[in-house]
C-alpha cells in the first residue's frame, strides 16, 4: 500500500505516546523516530510538542532532524502536521524566547494579550475550545455540520501574516488561529491526541486523506 | 465557544477505584481502567486520578497503573499520589500523562514544584491543597490524606505554590468530601482571588447547579467532582455517569 508511512518525529519534546496511541485507536500505524533515513521515507509527518518554544527548537536542532524535515516538506511536499509547540516552531519566532523558528509559516508566536482578555480568562488557556473553520480543509471534513472542540493548553498563540493560511479560528478573549495551513504544512494549536472523538477524526483524516502532492 | 472543565476526580486505593466521605470510609467502586473507558465514551473533558494511599504507605506512584490509565485515556489525564521527585514527574509524563498532581511533598520541598516546572513546564504541574477548619487555628492546609496539619493556611500555600511554579491549584474541602451538599464556596473564592493560575474546585458537588456556584461565586476556573459521577440515587448505588453537555452548558 502506498502513502501509508506516517512518522511521528521524536525529538524529545511532546507526548509521543499519546499521539501513537490515538493513531492506533483510529486503525492507523505510525513509527516514532528521529532517524533521518526513516523520516526521509515518510509519506506524512507529525511534529508533536509540549512546553517552551526555545526548548523545543533546541531539541529540534540537537536531534539533527531539521535538514531532512526541510528537504521532505519544502522540497518534496511531504505533508507535516505540527501540534501545539510543534505548530509554533513552524513560525519565524516567538515572544516566549529568542530562538528562531523554522520559518515555514509566515507567522509569529505571541503571548496571550492579557489586558485584551475578559477578567475571568486565565493564562494558560487550559481547557476545551471550539474551532471555527473559515475554509474547507480535509482535517476538519467531519465537522461541516457539527462543531469541533479540542483540548488546549497554551500561553502563546500564532499570529499569521497571511490571513489566507488560517483554516480555523478559536476565541479566547479574542480570535487566534487554531488550525493553519500553507501548502503541505499544517499546524494545530490544540491537542488532538487528547481530544476524544474530535482528535480521532482529525488524525484519521490526516492519515486517510492527506497525501504528498507530488 | 469555551467549555468549562467539569472533571471527574477518581480515587484509587490498592489498585481499585474507591470513593471516600470526608477522606474516610472508602467505598469500593470497581476497576479504574473500566471507569476510564466509560468516561471516554461519555466525552469528559479531563480526568484526575489520585492514589490516596501512596503517600501514607510511603511508596512511590504505581507506574503500572499509570501506564494502563494513560493507554486507555483519550482525554487529558492528571495523576497524583506518592510523587516526591522530579524524576518521578518526568517518568509519569513520559508514560503519556499530561499533568502530575503533587500534594504532601510540596510542603517540605517546594523546590520539587520549581524544578519540575523548569523541566516540564508549569502547565504540567497541579498542586492539590486539602483544607480543613478547626478550633483554634482556623482553616489550615492538610497533607497525607488530611491527617497531617500544616502550618500554612490554604490561601498562603496556594500563593507560595503559584510562585514556585505550579500551573494549577486543586482546592478540596475535606469536610465536604463525599457529602454532596455543595462546595465550600468561601474557601474556593479565597483561593481563586489569591492566585492568577487556574483553580479547580473540589469537595462537595451534589448536583450540576453546584458547578455553576463554584464558577460564579467561587470564581473557580474549573470544577471537579467524585460522588456525583460514581453514585446514583439516595442509596449511593455505584453507577458511573456524566451529565449531558447541554445540561452543563445551561449552568456554566
Amino acid at each position: 500500500m502506498t502513502g501509508s508511512k506516517t512518522v511521528i518525529v521524536d525529538y524529545g519534546v511532546g507526548n509521543i505516546g499519546a499521539v501513537a496511541n490515538m493513531i492506533r485507536r483510529v486503525g492507523g500505524t505510525a513509527v516514532s523516530t528521529s532517524d533521518p533515513d526513516v523520516i526521509e521515507g515518510a509519506d506524512r509527518l507529525i511534529l508533536p510538542g509540549v512546553g517552551a518554544f526555545d526548548q523545543a527548537m533546541e531539541h529540534l536542532v540537537n536531534s539533527g532532524v531539521i535538514e531532512v524535515l526541510r528537504e521532505c516538506v519544502l522540497e518534496r511536499g511531504t505533508p507535516l502536521l505540527g501540534i501545539c509547540v510543534g505548530m509554533q516552531v513552524l513560525g519565524k519566532g516567538s515572544e516566549e524566547g529568542g530562538a528562531a523558528g523554522l520559518g515555514w509559516l509566515d507567522a509569529e508566536v505571541v503571548r496571550f494579550d492579557i489586558p485584551e482578555l475578559a477578567s475571568d480568562l486565565r493564562v494558560p488557556q487550559m481547557g476545551w475550545n471550539e474551532l471555527r473553520s473559515v475554509k474547507a480543509d480535509p482535517l476538519l471534513s467531519d465537522f461541516v455540520n457539527e462543531p469541533c472542540f479540542l483540548y488546549f493548553l497554551h500561553s502563546y498563540h500564532m499570529r499569521c501574516h497571511r490571513e489566507d493560511d488560517v483554516v480555523a479560528w478559536s476565541h479566547y478573549g479574542y480570535d487566534f488561529p487554531s488550525l493553519v495551513r500553507s501548502g503541505p504544512v499544517w499546524g494545530i494549536q490544540g491537542h488532538p491526541e487528547k481530544s476524544l472523538r474530535f482528535g480521532m477524526s482529525i488524525f484519521k483524516r490526516f492519515l486517510d486523506e492527506v497525501r504528498c502532492a507530488t | 465557544m469555551l467549555r468549562r472543565r467539569v472533571i471527574p476526580c477518581l480515587l484509587v486505593s490498592d489498585g481499585g477505584l474507591v470513593k471516600t466521605t470526608r477522606f474516610g470510609n472508602p467505598t469500593y467502586l470497581g476497576d479504574p481502567i473500566n471507569a476510564v473507558r466509560i468516561f471516554n465514551e461519555k466525552e469528559v473533558p479531563e480526568l484526575v486520578v489520585l492514589d490516596i494511599r501512596a503517600t501514607q504507605e510511603g511508596r512511590g506512584p504505581n507506574l503500572d497503573l499509570v501506564r494502563d490509565l494513560a493507554a486507555e485515556c483519550f482525554m487529558p489525564l492528571c495523576y497524583g499520589g506518592g510523587v516526591t521527585s522530579v524524576d518521578q514527574v518526568g517518568t509519569i509524563l513520559g508514560l503519556g500523562v499530561e499533568k502530575v498532581c503533587v500534594n504532601s511533598a510540596a510542603y517540605d520541598d517546594p523546590k520539587l514544584i520549581t524544578e519540575s516546572a523548569r523541566c516540564f513546564g508549569s502547565q504540567s504541574l497541579m498542586v492539590s491543597i486539602d483544607a480543613k477548619g478547626g478550633w483554634p487555628w482556623g482553616l489550615r492546609a492538610y497533607s497525607h490524606g488530611a491527617t497531617k496539619r500544616q502550618r500554612s493556611d490554604p490561601v498562603t500555600h496556594a500563593k507560595q505554590m503559584e510562585a514556585a511554579g505550579a500551573g494549577e491549584i486543586l482546592i478540596t474541602s475535606v469536610r465536604d468530601d463525599g457529602r454532596m451538599t455543595g462546595y465550600n464556596l468561601e474557601l474556593i473564592r479565597s483561593v481563586s482571588e489569591a492566585v492568577k493560575i487556574p483553580v479547580v474546585a473540589s469537595g462537595g458537588a451534589g448536583c450540576i447547579e453546584d458547578f455553576g456556584a463554584a464558577v460564579d461565586e467561587g470564581l473557580a476556573d474549573a470544577v471537579a467532582a467524585g460522588s456525583l459521577f460514581v453514585f446514583e440515587g439516595p442509596h449511593r448505588a455505584v453507577l458511573i455517569s456524566y451529565p449531558d453537555q447541554a445540561d452543563l452548558s445551561a449552568v456554566l
